[in-house]
């Protein structure tokens, strides 16, 4: 395009054949003024990086997965492994943790306690994940007389009183689990936790994911007023199909940051368990347990509280921070 | 609101009722009768079921439960103080725990209140950012860390306190102070957080507009509002200090309703464990029922008929 230079003020503009020949790439590459494609999940990642406390709350995290998981590979002794001799240890350079009445070093028994509080924490964070979700998701999408029936069961389970549920479960589970342990090798690998721990489980099987249920079925009813919702209906999916590849993977935020919330809360149920003697089965190690041991020798073996006291507030703040971090970088809105 | 009490009130029976038969039929699935682990041969042992009754069918022996555990009757205890009742056991040390969780409450309520008001009235200054760090700490530290760690400090180290017992004023400081640790640095976070929402609204910048000192500001009309989420948190908060006192009452040597708790578990004192059971969840259902209750006239904006 050239502007007639000889008319000045003329309003004429002169145009050529040259301007109407196809754009070459380049200049159609300029014209594109859209940044790279943002998934929801480098979205969320972009978000997360910028807050400083989740962040060195996740460092942290990898770094107790790393001491718990592959610490006690490291370690010269095992956590059930009695050293002659070197009973009842101050921290030194040999037992960097030190060593209790039977010669056990405590750097190993606090990494395995830790490895049991994380798989305690995590596993049931999973069955409340399952359970949960997809109660809640079948309830919201359910609706009318479904929906309040299985609320009213919600209802009931929520004002339960959920530790002493937990306690009265473990008790009783006591004696038919290690029966069944004994017995068969139905439970395979679960077996060396111990009934205590399988009733953890149990319990969260069938009362924590009341919680997780409620929030599903809040964003349930919202998400099946969506078009698309009505979309996948005239296609054809029934109800099943709509929960596992439309319902749920939309509220895949929320359900990230429930589960992340519910590990520290299982650590915590698990350390407050074993800390009262009805957690793991010795000689396994969770952190309350050895909490719970050093009770005993407290004026004269202070260390060995405080080891395993220092990790579990540390395990269980850095997933309580990161959640919150989590939260707030999934969904800015919900706080 | 009647409809709404009578509503709530019904849901509580009812789910005391729930929580009592879930506690009968799990322990009815412990193999062998209380008295299996005594030595004691089969004559004896079955003329000991047939005294307390427990070689009835389950339907028989579950109605009889109900039918005493209307009248108060929770049976009595098999093992740790035999043929004393539960109800008696109870009445003895539920007292003192009662006593020890009151105080926590108080406690937790006494400091948790300024504390959120100070972070929220100190905004991003330092006292906020100590108070934050304090609370996020102090709701991830586990009860028994904090009993066992403050025992060691300042019992143990410094022998400023004794380190068990309820025998003089002086030895409740620790026990309070680590069962109202927690719920104080919840009640401060609560706090915070709703004191800022509350400082953020019209009526606030009306009241200061129309010349209120920051004092009557804060303390008549942000304050009012904000401490409904906390009167909301009470009855979780009674339920944490019921079950909390377990550990307290372990590491400090206290003889309350905790202790024996703990101490029926070790004895398979299936009885005591039964009652204790029924009983604090009975007391919980009904904190939390108030507190639904005391919420709704306190917050007159909520919808009684939703």
């Amino acid at each position: 395009m050239i502007l007639n230079n000889k008319k000045l003020f003329s309003t004429q503009i002169e145009v050529t054949a040259d301007d109407f020949a196809p754009a070459s790439n380049r200049e159609k590459n300029e014209l594109v003024t859209m940044g790279e494609n943002t998934s929801f999940w480098k979205d969320a990642w972009r978000r997360l990086k910028q807050n400083k406390i989740a962040m060195v709350s996740l460092v942290i995290i990898i770094l107790i997965l790393l001491f718990a998981i592959v610490g006690p590979y490291l370690s010269p002794y095992s956590y059930s492994q009695q050293i002659r001799g070197d009973e009842n240890l101050t921290p030194c350079f040999k037992h960097p943790f030190g060593t209790d009445n039977l010669g056990r070093d405590l750097l190993v028994r606090t990494m395995i306690g830790a490895r049991i509080s994380l798989l305690i924490g995590i596993g049931a964070a999973l069955l409340v994940l399952v359970i949960g979700s997809i109660y809640g998701a079948i309830s919201g999408l359910l609706g009318g007389t479904a929906d309040a029936v299985m609320m009213r069961i919600v209802e009931v389970i929520y004002s339960l009183p959920d530790m002493l549920v937990i306690i009265l479960l473990s008790i009783v589970l006591n004696d038919p689990l290690t029966a069944a342990f004994d017995s068969g090798k139905a439970l395979g690998g679960l077996q060396v936790l111990g009934p205590g721990i399988i009733a953890m489980f149990i319990v969260y099987a069938l009362l924590y994911w009341v919680g997780m249920a409620r929030i599903v079925r809040g964003q349930v009813l919202q998400l099946k007023e969506m078009e698309y919702v009505n979309a996948a209906r005239a296609l054809g999916s029934n109800n099943a199909r709509l929960i596992k590849k439309h319902l749920l993977p939309n509220c895949v935020g929320q359900l990230v940051v429930t589960t992340m919330l519910q590990i520290p809360s299982a650590i915590f149920t698990e350390a407050y368990l074993s800390f009262l003697g009805i957690g793991v089965n010795k000689p396994l190690a969770s952190l309350g347990s050895l909490a719970s041991d050093a009770l005993n020798g407290i004026s004269s073996y202070p260390y060995r509280l405080l080891f395993p006291a220092i990790t579990i507030s540390i395990i269980i703040l850095a997933f309580n921070l990161f959640g919150d971090g989590l939260r707030d970088a999934l969904d800015p809105k919900m706080k | 609101m009647a409809k709404y009490m009578i509503k709530r009130i019904v849901a509580a029976i009812f789910t005391v009722f729930i929580a009592a038969t879930i506690t009968f039929f799990l322990m009815k699935l412990v193999p062998g009768s209380p008295f299996t682990s005594e030595k004691t041969n089969e004559i004896a042992e079955a003329a000991l079921n047939e005294k307390y009754g427990l070689d009835k069918p389950i339907y028989v022996q579950y109605q009889k439960y109900i039918g005493q555990l209307l009248k108060g009757d929770l049976g009595i205890s098999y093992k740790l103080r035999k043929n004393v009742s539960v109800a008696r056991i109870i009445e003895d040390s539920f007292p003192i725990s009662a006593k020890l969780g009151g105080f926590a409450i108080l406690f937790a309520m006494a400091f948790g209140i300024p504390l959120g008001c100070i972070a929220a009235l100190r905004r991003n200054k330092w006292q906020d950012n100590v108070i934050r760090v304090m609370s996020t700490a102090g709701i991830a530290i586990p009860g028994f860390v904090i009993a066992t760690t403050s025992m060691l400090i300042f019992a143990l180290s410094l022998k400023w306190l004794p380190t068990y017992g309820l025998d003089e004023p002086a030895s409740y400081i620790l026990p309070v102070f680590t069962l109202g640790f927690y719920p104080m640095c919840y009640i401060a976070r609560l706090l915070r957080s709703s004191m800022l929402e509350a400082m953020g609204q019209d009526y606030i910048r009306t009241a200061k507009a129309k010349g209120m000192s920051d004092f009557v500001v804060t303390f008549k009309h942000a304050m009012r509002n904000s401490l409904i989420p906390v009167i909301t948190y009470l009855g979780p908060l009674v339920a944490y200090t019921l079950t909390g006192g377990f550990v307290v009452e372990k590491v400090f040597n206290i003889p309350g309703l905790g202790r024996y708790f703990i101490k029926a578990i070790d004895a398979r004192d299936y009885n005591i464990i039964m009652g204790t059971t029924i009983f604090l969840a009975a007391l919980i259902i009904i904190m939390n029922l108030v507190c639904d209750i005391l919420y709704k006239v306190v917050d007159p904006r909520i919808n009684l008929n939703e």
